[in-house]
This record gives C-alpha cells, structure tokens and sequence, in this order.
C-alpha cells in the first residue's frame, strides 16, 4: 500500500499491530496479554537463562534428529514415488491419508511405546513432516518435461546421469518447497510432542510460565520459537527463490 | 502445494512384471493399494504378538475394541462431544476468514494490515496457546470451539486471500475494456476465479480445525475422542486406545478425501484457470 | 530509418480520406513511461481514419499494445492525449471493444455466455442479449458450439469467441491486440478473409496491432511503423491494392509486394539487432 505516494513496507504493519498489543496490555484488559514491551524485555530474559539453554539444546536435538530423518526417507520415497508408477501409487495413499490427518493423536500411542523422552519426539517431528517432503517431492519429479528426459537419454545419459544431472535440478524448487513447509511442521511437532509429554524441553517451559502466570515470558518463548521456525524456512524460500527457474517448462 | 496421491504416469518409470501388465492400470494400482494395506495390516499383527511392548495391542485386538466401542455407542458419544465444537468452529472461520481473505486480496490496505499478521499465524506454532485457552475459557464447548478456531484461520485466510490475488489478469483486463463496475468484477470475475482456492482452504481448515479439537481434548477438556485416547491409555486398555487413534485417522482421511472429490466435481480446475 | 517524426512521411500522408471528415481515432504526442524510468513511448503521433482498418507493426519492444490499450484507456498516458469521437479519453468506453491476444476468456462460463459478457456488462436483459450473442456466434461460424466451454475449443475458435464479443456490443472502434498470433499459419489466413468480410458487412474502425508484414499490408487500408528505443512512429504506409481479385492474386499483385518491401526495409535493422542481443529480463513495455 501506499502513503501520499511512496510504498510502505508490509513488515511495518506489524508495528501497529505492537501498538495495539502495548494499549491492550497496559490498560490490562485481558490477563493474559501483558504489554508488549514487557514481552520484549523477557525476550532478553528467557533466552539468557539456564532452563532455556537446556530446554533448547534437548528440543534442538530432537528437531535435527527428526527433520534429517524426514528429509532424507522424504526425498528418497518422494523419488521413488515419482519415478516409479507403483511407488507413487501405493506410497502417495499413504502419504496423504497421514498428510491430513491429525497426527497429534498418534503422539500418546507413540509415548507409550517409546517413553517420555528424545525417542518420542525425534518420532513425532518425523511424522509432522516427512509427508508434505515426500508429496511435494514427487510432485516435482513427475513435473520434469518429458522432451528433457528425452534430450538426455538421446545425448546418451545413463539413467544415474539422468537422474542427478536432470531430475534433482528441475525438481528442486518443489522440493525445496516441500522442505520449508516440512520445517515449520517440523517445529510444530516437537512443540505439540513436548507440550504432550510435558514434563521435557520447551513445552515443558511453556507449560511452567503458564502455570505460574509468567505471561510476558510465555510470549516471549513463544516468540522465540516462532522466530527460530520463520528463520529457517525464509533461509530455505531464499534458496527456492533462486533456483525457481531451473523448473522452467519451456 | 502438496500433490495428490496419484502420481501422473512417470517419465522413464519402471514396468511392473509381466502378470500385472495385464490388468488396466487404474485397476492395478487399486490391487497394489490393497495389498500394502493388507501388508501393513499383517505386520501390525505380528508386532502385537510378539510383542514389540506391552503398550503396542496386534490389529486383531484393535479391531475387536473398534467394533465393540462402535456398537455400544462409545464412539457416537464421543464423536458428538469433538465434532460439536469442531463445526461451529470451522463455520466460524469459515464465514470470518473467508470474509478477510478475499478482503486482503481486493484492498491494498487491508492486505498491508493483515498479511504479515496472518503468515505469522501460520507459520507459529499455535498449538502452544492452547493451554492457555483454559484460563479464559474453562473446560468446555468454548475452550474447544476457542482452538479450533485458532488452527484453523490463518489457513482458511491466506487461501482465500491467495485466490483473489492470482485472478488471471487478462480476465480483470477484459472485464474493465468491456465496461465492467467494481461490484461486477468482484461478483463476475474475481469471485468465481476464486473459488477452487477458497474451497480448498476450507478443506484445510477443517483438516486444521481437527487437529485442534483433538488437541484440546487431550491437553485441556477432558471430553471428546481425544479425551478417549488418554482415557484409556490411563486404564493401559491399549487395544481400546489404538482403536479410538485409529478413528481418528480413518475419519479424517474418509472426509478430506470426499471434501476433494467433492472439489474436483464442483470446481473443475479446468474450468477455473483459462 | 525515419525518426521521431510522425505521420508526414512521403508515403502518404494518415489523414482522413477525402470526405470522411474527422478521423475516428486521433493520437497525439503519446508518451508512457514506466516506474524505473523505462520509456515505452515517445511522442506517438497518428490518425486512424473512420471506417478503416489501420495497423500498428513494429520490432518486439515498440510499444503496439502499449499504444493500443491506452486508446482503449486500460492503461494511462504519461503525456500526451487520445481523442475518440472528438472526446479525449479518460478510460474504456462503450464505442470501442477490444480483442486480445491470448483470448480472455471466463473459463467457467460456456460460448454463449462469454459472447454475451459484454451486454451482461451493461444490464441487457437476459434472452435479448443471448439472440445478439447467437446472431454474432453464426457470423463467427460458431454455431453449435454455444454451450461448449473454452478449455474444449482449439486455440483459433477460442480467438473467434473473443472477436464475436467484442462484435456483439456493436462498438465503433475495434481494438484488436495480435489477435491471430496464438494460431496457426493456415487458419490465420482464413481468419484474415473472415476480418475483411465482417468489416464489409458492418461499418467499423478497426486498430490493430500486428507484427506480420504480410498480414499487415493484406488486410489493412493504412499501416503505420512504430521503431523502438522509445517507441515512435517512423512512417505511415497506405498500401496500393487493387482489391477486386482473389486473395492469391492480391497477395501477388505489385502494389502488395511493393508495399511489404517498404515495410521489411523500415524494420529490418531491427531483426538485425534482434539477432545479436541477448535475452534479458522483461521489460515495462513489451510491444
């Protein structure tokens, strides 16, 4: 939008959006929003103080666990799916009956099976991402023309050739894009695993400021985290944005 | 964004073995399909008589508690308890998101105001707000309309708000060189452009909105098939529990499925994108 | 190559023809520039004499359907005016309909329907408008596809859908942008015949842009170059044609060639030019 001439920045919307936190916090209307400035200063709070630094460390090892996992089994079916007709089929099914469903109800299955700890968690961000990577994987390989398959196998690529100097290039930005939305997923499922267990990592945070009616601290973590999620992904668009033309079609 | 589960006959694909080749492929992938559901089915057996743990019941005892708990009304009861909530909250953000969706996508400054905000939504996780329901919105009806509603918006609105902006331009061009008012363009043009996306973030938000009753059921309001799983897995009934996770998934996948046929039928894509 | 100079060319003079009196279209000192300082056009001045048909034509980047959609008011003009009818314009207008290239068609609506949008537009009632659409659905020769949907439509009835459209509104002024690109060589020539044959039956202006010489010097009664770097016009041509022979006899005639070795010599520094370029990012203006 405009202001007499000159483009405004959507960001700065945000601002007002702050203003309005800060009014309704200082006349205290609801208890539960305390005045965003409040909220900034236990931004600096929390994120120096120990529980944090444990609470992250735990949570950031169970997301790296888990999102190599979903990355790794996800491109790979994703391949497979796309490649291979029957892969596509039989997996794609699969792929979209947990894709849509609500996975938080496998979590209670999952920490009884396999206890309160990184097992579970690195399990649930697995399951929270690993199908959108592997959907829209085999989205991007089933888009690659057929005519640049042709061109290479008739300069007399081998089919590994194919495969890594073709495929993988002309279906990256999909795939990339499967990876970002598999991220914020991914940060998702180890909130809502932890939130679950309840009694490890940053769940376990957020559920003691809430206890205790520490609000400007549960913003803050809360902020955090989103920070950290929207981090990641804006990394992993940035990367799309710039390989988007390797899919061109013509 | 993510594909269907049907994979386009893919370039350089490998041919299935020679018995196979001679049934249609639509039938064949059907086989296929039922013989890994089949397969998964056999190995969960196995895992339950092994047993893999204590807490992992086979398929045959899951069935049997699925059949039990759906004939002495376990299941109705408490599917009526999540899906109240769930509805009402859907037809609330459905009408409200919709509304500023297709807001954000007509007026510059409504989408300067609400974009940022909304993409935010998305990408947060929510979920960890919804403990907090509680202090304002007790145990009940409220707490889990409350979550539902929270999951499921910033979806249902950046759809709609998606689906206005990618109006082809040509048609908007067209539109104004024959004289078109603002109101015809909308209701005319933009509108019916719109509406396979707006649809599809309907189904997502229902997809979404799930997810949250469930949540809420099982951190917050001790009723509903959420509050079943933890129900039983509190009594360590395991078969009881792995069925009630079990309905879950099926009636979650039945509905989104039929929601996108349903799409396919009443907003053919071809008849959307020129 | 002639510069900036407009419509005062030798070859002829773009005026009225005798006793017309004003010209349908005026365009006078046209100039559009685009936010990054890309000027698209510079001090276009023509005339497009009523009852006519005269072609813009010119290299890829002169600014023909920039020019176009501002006589059609879809876009603004950095300076400069259109004059229609004797008024200027401020906008889109209901004695001018346009035709475009890539069709603009409602994808969900049937043949009918699109034919009849532009009464739609305007609050005909509905079984007037659908007669008015179905008389200009047979003069397109599309009769029996009126409930047809545009995805089931090769690329050339598509483009008939969108000229029975903008006929069905009974303009005066008939914009057309490229309107036979998006089909093939075989079908365009018909098309071109079609064109002639409409226009004789029903009085109209017609603009249109093109970048088919061959095409260009067939149909048109005057043909003015647009040269690019901003877009000016460099000449205006009224073809010499004997009109009272079969198209392949026009198509051979002295006055056809001579008129299409004019033009070719205008713009073939051009395709020169086009030739050792490198492709970069599109720009505001793209013809």
């Amino acid at each position: 939008m405009t202001i007499a001439g000159r483009r405004v920045p959507m960001a700065l919307s945000l601002l007002v959006w702050f203003a309005l936190w800060e009014v309704i916090g200082r006349a205290e209307l609801v208890f539960l929003i305390p005045p965003f400035t409040d909220v900034l200063v236990a931004i600096g709070s929390v994120a120096t103080s120990e529980r944090f630094a444990g609470a992250a460390m735990i949570t950031l090892q169970a997301f790296g666990i888990g999102m190599g996992l979903a990355l790794t089994f996800g491109i790979g079916a994703g391949f497979l799916m796309g490649r291979v007709r029957a892969f596509g089929d039989v997996l794609g099914m699969w792929a979209n009956i947990f894709e849509s469903s609500p996975l938080t109800a496998i979590v209670p299955a999952m920490m009884a099976l396999l206890g309160f700890g990184l097992p579970t968690m690195i399990v649930t961000v697995f399951l929270f991402s690993v199908w959108v990577i592997a959907l829209d994987t085999q989205v991007g390989v089933t888009h690659v023309t057929q005519s640049l398959l042709e061109m290479g196998r008739s300069f007399g690529a081998s089919r590994r050739q194919l495969l890594l100097k073709i495929v993988l290039l002309a279906a990256l930005p999909e795939i990339l894009a499967g990876i970002r939305l598999g991220l914020i997923r991914g940060v998702k499922g180890v909130v809502i695993g932890q939130l679950l267990i309840a009694i490890v990592g940053i769940g376990y945070l957020f559920e003691r400021y809430s206890r205790n009616f520490l609000m400007a601290e549960f913003w803050a973590l809360l902020i955090i985290v989103f920070a950290f999620a929207y981090a990641a992904s804006e990394t992993v668009a940035y990367f799309e944005r710039k390989v988007a033309f390797y899919a061109t079609t013509r | 964004m993510t594909g269907s589960g049907l994979a386009a006959p893919a370039s350089g694909a490998a041919r299935a073995p020679g018995a196979l080749r001679a049934i249609s492929p639509a039938a064949r992938s059907s086989l296929l399909r039922a013989a890994s559901i089949l397969g998964i089915l056999a190995l969960w057996e196995l895992g339950g008589r092994i047993p893999v743990s204590l807490t992992f019941p086979s398929f045959s005892a899951t069935a049997a508690a699925f059949g039990g708990m759906l004939v002495d009304g376990t299941f109705l009861g408490a599917y009526a308890e999540t899906v109240g909530p769930l509805l009402v909250g859907v037809a609330l953000t459905g009408l409200g998101g919709v509304a500023a969706g297709v807001l954000m996508g007509l007026s510059p400054r409504a989408e300067w105001l609400g974009l940022p905000v909304f993409v935010i939504l998305q990408a947060a996780p929510a979920a960890a707000i919804v403990p907090l329901i509680t202090f304002i919105y007790g145990i009940g009806f409220a707490a889990k309309v409350f979550a539902v509603v929270l999951l499921s918006t910033p979806v249902i609105v950046l759809n709609s708000y998606r689906g206005i902006r990618n109006t082809p331009v040509s048609l908007i061009e067209m539109s104004e060189a024959f004289l078109a008012s603002r109101w015809q363009r909308i209701w005319k043009v933009i509108l019916p452009a719109a509406s396979g996306l707006i649809f599809a973030g309907l189904r997502l938000g229902l997809a979404q909105g799930f997810t949250g009753a469930i949540l809420a059921e099982l951190l917050i309001t001790p009723t509903g098939v959420g509050d079943l799983i933890t129900f039983y897995r509190s009594q360590a009934e395991y078969d009881h529990m792995y069925a009630s996770i079990l309905s879950i998934i099926l009636v979650a996948s039945v509905t989104i499925t039929l929601l996108q046929r349903l799409e396919q039928v009443m907003f053919r894509p071809e008849l959307r994108s020129p | 190559m002639t510069d900036a100079k407009a419509g005062t060319d030798a070859t002829a003079a773009p005026g009225p023809p005798a006793g017309a009196g004003e010209p349908a279209v005026r365009v006078v000192e046209l100039t559009k520039d685009y936010p990054g300082g890309v000027r698209a056009l510079e001090g276009v001045t023509f005339d497009v004499p009523a009852g006519e048909l005269t072609s813009l034509i010119g290299p890829s980047g002169c600014g023909k359907t920039t020019t176009l959609k501002i006589v059609a008011g879809l876009i603004p003009a950095t300076s400069g005016q259109v004059i229609v009818e004797g008024r200027p314009v401020t906008g889109p207008g209901p004695e001018r309909a346009f035709v475009f290239q890539d069709f603009a068609l409602l994808p969900w609506a049937n043949v009918l329907r699109n034919v009849a949008f532009g009464l739609e537009l305007r609050g005909v009632p509905r079984a007037e408008r659908e007669a008015t659409a179905r008389e200009f659905i047979a003069k397109t020769n599309l009769t029996g596809f009126e409930h047809h949907y545009p995805h089931q439509l090769s690329g050339g009835m598509r483009q008939r859908v969108g000229l029975a459209r903008a006929l069905a509104v009974d303009a005066d002024i008939l914009l057309m942008d490229e309107p036979f690109a998006s089909v093939d060589e075989q079908i365009r020539r018909a098309f071109q015949e079609d064109l002639l044959r409409l226009l004789s039956e029903a009085r109209k202006t017609v603009l249109f842009v093109t970048h088919s010489i061959e095409e260009a010097v067939y149909v048109s009664d005057q043909i003015v170059i647009l040269t690019r770097g901003p877009g000016r016009v460099s000449n205006a041509v009224r073809p010499e044609i004997a009109r009272d022979g079969s198209s392949d006899e026009i198509r051979r005639s002295r006055g056809y060639l001579d008129a299409v070795e004019e033009i070719w010599g205008e713009l073939r520094g051009y395709v020169e030019q086009d030739m050792h370029a490198v492709q970069g990012p599109a720009q505001g203006a793209t013809s």
